[in-house]
């Protein structure tokens, strides 16, 4: 991939060892205009510091505490943005894409 | 994701081997196939086409919703020549995405002043290239139109696989070039290789619009199919 994702991976490995919860947000699927294509990912450890982007910044805040509950069942979950999606997230996309972020822990 | 999969995946990228993560998205169940591993692996067809085409996907096979997460190495351009056709190559392959190095060991081209904030090594290329680790997943040009400095240059491209191979230089020099790399030992079948006169045919006159053609040329290797790939060369 052309994109330089490289230090997100690298930080979840960091996150872990050091004894942090560690989650991974990765894009799995897009419709319309999303602002970043499928496999962009963000990790998130159980301070709440992220690296990385889903979108351009929309439902970064979102993804972050639906992470915290994955670290804390490990169970992962999948989040579905859309521009429309006011009752399930109170966030959307401006951009009027959809977005399906995959939210797993990393253990 | 489990520690020993991601622990291997990061291997991988520092390797700069290419990975597929493959993951069920309903069960969350995931492994890691390697590149070797592709043509053994019952989604090859997927695989192989995720890879090519850099992009990462969500498909169903066997009933099953899963995730093909490509991690492919930041494709390199080397560029052997800091002329003209470098100043506006090198900066518009960084917009491609391309980590960018020149190489010339004539410190009167290969100057900051003429390549600003792109990585510049003044030095001849046996001195110089080893280091910068050519290898599958670099696009490798030779535009000094000086021997001396593109023959060994692309020699050591053959030696190291390099997924595109370009010189610049009419018919004329390039069948001399041939002749040459002959001499020093070159199979014909990596002579046949280098794309000369570089670039797609698409009438460039200017420097800008050399490297455009470049540019053009080297994305169609990296992401057509093999027999479309013929066709637009």
């Amino acid at each position: 991939m052309l994109d330089r994702d490289e230090d997100i991976l690298k930080a979840a490995e960091d996150w872990q060892k050091a004894g942090r919860g560690v989650a991974l947000a990765t894009v799995v699927e897009t419709w319309g205009s999303a602002p970043r294509p499928a496999g962009s990912s963000l990790v998130i450890n159980d301070e709440g510091t992220f690296l990385g982007s889903v979108s351009g910044g929309c439902v970064e805040g979102a993804v972050v505490t639906e992470a915290m509950d994955v670290i804390q069942s490990g169970k992962p979950r999948m989040l579905e943005f859309g521009v429309a999606d006011e009752t399930a997230w109170n966030v959307g996309l401006s951009c009027g894409g959809t977005i399906r972020v995959f939210v797993e822990k990393v253990a | 994701m489990k520690l020993e999969i991601l622990h291997e995946l990061n291997a991988e990228r520092a390797a700069r081997r290419p990975a597929i993560l493959v993951t069920d998205t309903e069960s969350g169940e995931q492994r890691l196939v390697k590149a070797a591993a592709f043509s053994k692996d019952p989604l090859r067809a997927e695989l192989e086409k995720q890879l090519r085409t850099g992009k990462s996907a969500s498909v169903e096979a066997g009933g099953k919703k899963l995730f093909l997460n490509v991690y492919a190495p930041t494709a390199k351009l080397v560029i052997v020549g800091a002329v003209h056709i470098s100043q506006a190559l090198a900066p518009l392959a960084r917009s491609l995405g391309y980590d960018v190095t020149v190489v010339d060991p004539r410190t009167a081209f290969a100057s900051p002043e003429r390549f600003p904030d792109v990585p510049l090594v003044a030095e001849w290329p046996d001195t110089a290239l080893p280091p910068l680790n050519v290898d599958a997943y670099t696009a490798f040009v030779a535009v000094t139109h000086d021997p001396k400095i593109d023959d060994p240059a692309l020699l050591h491209a053959f030696e190291r696989n390099c997924f595109y191979i370009g010189a610049l230089g009419s018919r004329k020099t390039h069948a001399k070039r041939g002749d040459r790399l002959r001499a020093q030992g070159a199979k014909e079948s990596d002579i046949a290789r280098i794309h000369a006169p570089i670039g797609l045919a698409i009438g460039a006159v200017s420097p800008s619009e050399i490297a455009v053609a470049i540019m053009a040329e080297i994305t169609a290797v990296l992401r057509l199919p093999p027999k479309e790939k013929e066709e637009a060369a």
